[in-house]
């Protein structure tokens, strides 16, 4: 089913890399609007994206959810254009659109045929600057949300734990408040917060436009001057200085029961760096990092030592995506096998830790690894809209187009001892947070039946 | 207002992908496939399935196909589940293998570069896994991990209570998942055996895109699928349909109920198809400007999501719908959906709702086919549900040739409000079981 917007914006920035740099072309407009173009001329057919540089962590306090409450509510209309023609007109072309919420960016996109996209534009365009909305469409709306939010969160315990687990991973940083917003305060949200938030954020020198598709730089530019072109900036637009984290001092352990859990894991987050403008040597490493101990279910360090040498668990990961402004979390997952507890699977969990730090990574390991990364780039080709998406997302958070393009020679240049660097600084316990999801009774649990 | 505007721009017939040229290639030994060339970057999509999928696990044996399907990566000829891997990951070749009610299948990227190579692993895959009782042992238990977290999973619940209900002792009324029970007893001879029975040439459907000759793909499909068996076991007879009409609801502490409803539906080769299916998009497609989506999401705010789909199997067909709603709003979101299909039933749709859904359906048709593993995967569907090779150029014809008489017709023969059963799993408030 189709789902406004994607709040968890899990892009596999990992791996995947850009195709070759001479299909990409980038300029900017007076009025601050940035522009990429990404040709790929094997398919009519085009996708235009809107990215603003705001997301979830630039809410004011005590008004969580706003920046995605709006992102819905962008769907209710202008002077011209109805509520709900917006999407119509979209799917009136053969299109489909839709919208998603991130801590660090809200973007909106329209996949269409390339014959269509200066309608996109035009559409795009209005809204940016001219949305009309009424107390009945905020209200409703407002219900849709909390429908969304029971849906995605408290129906699933695991979602719940997560979003404790931030809640106490971030000591000060509002990357710990769930994207969209905790419960009491997304029912007080209002017409005003959500224009508030609009008339400030949603303006070109705000945003990324990003066309890929079969289109020429040339087009686009042309377009993009007439239906952009005359929207008036926003002073309201700030350098993106959030609360930081002070240093992390103490480990914290998070335990959620809950009678719908029925297999208990463990989950456990380290605050780790993430990719800077010009600096991406550490997030690389770390990328290496998570796919050489949890990347596969067969060859992994976690799965070698913990499901084949030992029958410790059922499912075992590590992951990290350091696409954020700033800081990431580093994360491993165990599922233990039934009969073994929480506390055991842990601790043999950390005895494969302790021991890859102590043996570093296996060269062989590191090198098919490598070979992934420079075939992800001839793969990540065929999908230009993961492309679209992958420059939307990380010149949101500041990085430039060379970082972009840098990123598969610098996963390339990490080292087995970078990644032994990375991983002795980032498994530090005392900034980590472990989370245990159990039933209510005492693990290990029995199969229940229903 | 803009909308007026568009309406003169909104007739328009995109070609499918102008290049695209699908060719029907039999290979040597007697094996057909679908190919698009496409030179442009160097790998090979290719989509293999199987017809019958875990329909076709034996009497007692539920879960054995499924269980076969993922142990497929986990070892062959004289390389370990490890090794297996190390090989794969040398290449850089991507294997995927999936079971589902009615085929298994098997999605690969090869690289132009060693697809030889990659070819010869798979085909090492294919035909002869090890099927390692260790192997066998370590991914049974992460299937009854699935299972058991199925059985606490609302939007797993749901619509196996409805399939239970509605197929009795047919295959589909049963997750192809298998149960606990019968997962922990299969043994390695039951998975060999699965394996036999499913992965046969009598009941192959290949397609493949991207750098590739039709010459090369000749070769590429004898040498990977030519040692197959010639014949498996007999596919499953067709399902009778037992639902009756009313409510079911199961109990399950959660603030918002998961509600999955249907009745019976049309299959795919039905003359008024091509109707039903246009009316499905207004009632339900996934679309906002969807009737169910417009009335129970944007106007009352009852759900986050509704949806309807035309659910077309080998065996059986259904009306499938589904939403998820706060247990104080279920009631009212299904008295909602019940209008709407008593109302579409028996007024059909506007000629406004037919025209702007051909354009959708037609002008959305040619986006699909935006690259290599897209194109590949829907060529080989196409092969699944008996289409012709020149279905991709002739489809939009036969969207736009649904006339009102024919829609007005069809809605009220597939629409049956009073056949509808809606499961609901969770605890709503003033929704019952009916006798």
């Amino acid at each position: 089913m189709l789902r406004r917007s994607g709040l968890w914006a899990i892009a596999a920035v990992g791996l995947s890399v850009p195709a070759v740099a001479e299909t990409v072309s980038t300029f900017a407009l007076p009025n601050g609007l940035d522009v990429v173009v990404i040709e790929d001329h094997r398919a009519p057919v085009v996708v235009h994206m809107i990215w603003y540089r705001v997301g979830a962590a630039d809410e004011t306090p005590g008004n969580s959810g706003i920046a995605h409450f709006l992102e819905h509510l962008m769907f209710k209309g202008t002077e011209k254009v109805a509520p709900g023609d917006f999407s119509a007109t979209v799917e009136a072309q053969g299109g489909n659109d839709n919208a998603f919420t991130s801590w660090d960016y809200t973007a909106y996109f329209q996949r269409v045929a390339a014959d269509r996209l200066d309608l996109m534009m035009e559409m795009e365009a209005d809204r940016m600057r001219n949305l009309r909305l009424t107390e009945d469409d905020v209200l409703t709306e407002r219900q849709v949300i909390l429908e969304e939010r029971a849906e995605r969160t408290d129906s699933s315990p695991g979602a719940l734990l997560s979003e404790q687990m931030r809640a106490a991973q971030y000591l000060n940083h509002p990357y710990g408040t769930p994207i969209i917003g905790w419960r009491h305060e997304m029912e007080a949200l209002s017409r005003e917060d959500a224009l508030t938030h609009y008339e400030r954020y949603y303006a070109p020198n705000n945003a990324i436009l990003i066309v890929a598709g079969d289109v020429t730089p040339d087009d686009v530019r042309a377009m993009a001057e007439k239906h952009y072109g005359p929207l008036a900036p926003s002073d309201g637009i700030v350098p993106r200085i959030r609360p930081q984290e002070p240093p992390q001092l103490a480990e914290r352990r998070i335990a959620l029961a809950d009678e719908r859990v029925s297999e208990p894991y463990l989950l456990r987050t380290y605050i780790a760096p993430e990719r800077d403008p010009g600096n991406q040597k550490d997030a690389a490493a770390l990328t290496i990092l998570a796919e050489l101990l949890g990347g596969s279910g067969q060859t992994s360090v976690f799965a070698r030592a913990l499901q084949f040498d030992t029958q410790t668990a059922v499912y075992s990961s590590a992951f990290y995506d350091g696409t954020t402004i700033d800081d990431a979390t580093f994360g491993v997952l165990l599922v233990p096998v039934p009969g073994v507890s929480l506390t055991d699977a842990e601790a043999a969990m950390d005895k494969v830790i302790a021991d890859f730090l102590k043996d570093g990574p296996d060269p062989a390991a590191l090198e098919r690894i490598k070979t992934q990364v420079r075939a992800g780039e001839i793969y990540a080709k065929d999908d230009v809209q993961g492309l679209a998406r992958m420059y939307g997302e990380e010149l949101a958070i500041g990085l430039t187009v060379e970082d972009i393009q840098g990123w598969d020679d610098a996963l390339a240049a990490v080292t087995a001892a970078d990644v032994s660097a990375a991983a002795e600084k980032v498994f530090d316990r005392k900034q980590a947070v472990t989370g245990w999801l159990t039933r209510p009774e005492a693990e290990p649990a029995k199969e229940v039946t229903e | 207002m803009m909308l007026r505007l568009i309406a003169a721009l909104i007739v328009f017939a995109v070609p499918v992908h102008a290049e695209m040229k699908i060719q029907e290639v039999t290979s040597p030994g007697g094996i057909t496939a679908w190919l698009v060339e496409d030179h442009g970057i160097p790998f090979t999509a290719l989509e293999i399935q199987f017809r019958g999928g875990t329909s076709l696990d034996a009497p007692g044996k539920r879960g054995a196909t499924n269980l076969m399907t993922a142990l497929i990566e986990e070892g062959a000829d004289d390389r370990d589940s490890r090794a297996f891997a190390e090989a794969r990951d040398d290449l850089a070749a991507q294997f995927t293998f999936d079971s589902g009610t009615d085929s298994v299948s098997v999605s690969a990227r090869f690289l132009t570069e060693n697809r030889d190579q990659g070819v010869a692993l798979l085909r090492s895959a294919l035909v002869n896994p090890r099927f390692d009782q260790v192997a066998v042992d370590r991914v049974r238990e992460q299937v009854l991990s699935g299972l058991r977290a199925d059985e606490k999973d609302p939007e797993t619940i749901a619509p196996q209570i409805l399939d239970r209900l509605a197929f009795g002792d047919h295959p589909y009324a049963s997750s192809g998942n298998g149960t606990i029970d019968s997962v922990t007893v299969l043994t390695r001879d039951d998975i060999v055996a699965a394996h036999a029975g499913a992965l046969a040439r009598d009941r192959i459907y290949v397609a493949a895109t991207g750098d590739i000759t039709a010459a090369e793909l000749g070769a590429v499909l004898d040498k990977l699928l030519g040692d197959l068996p010639e014949t498996g076991v007999p596919l499953p007879a067709d399902a009778d349909w037992l639902l009756k009409p009313g409510v079911t609801v199961q109990d399950f502490p959660t603030p918002q109920s998961v509600v999955f409803f249907g009745h019976q539906g049309i299959t795919r080769d039905d003359p008024d198809f091509f109707a039903a299916f246009i009316l499905n998009e207004v009632l339900g497609g996934g679309r906002f400007s969807a009737r169910l989506m417009t009335e129970v999401r944007e106007k009352r705010g009852l759900t986050y999501g509704i949806g309807t789909y035309l659910v077309a199997m080998d065996q059986a067909e259904l009306v499938l719908g589904q939403f998820s709603a706060s247990n104080d709003k279920v009631a009212q979101a299904i008295e909602v959906t019940r209008a709407e299909w008593a109302k579409i039933a028996t007024e059909g749709i506007t000629e406004e709702e037919l025209a702007t859904t051909k354009t959708f359906l037609t002008g959305s048709y040619p986006l699909r086919f935006d690259g290599n593993g897209p194109i590949a995967n829907i060529l080989v569907g196409m092969q699944m549900e008996g289409l012709p090779i020149d279905y991709a150029v002739t489809r939009n014809a036969k969207v736009e040739a649904v006339t009102m008489a024919d829609v007005k017709r069809v809605a009220a023969r597939l629409f049956q409000p009073d056949q509808l059963h809606f499961v609901v799993v969770g605890q709503p408030t003033g929704v019952t079981t009916t006798p």
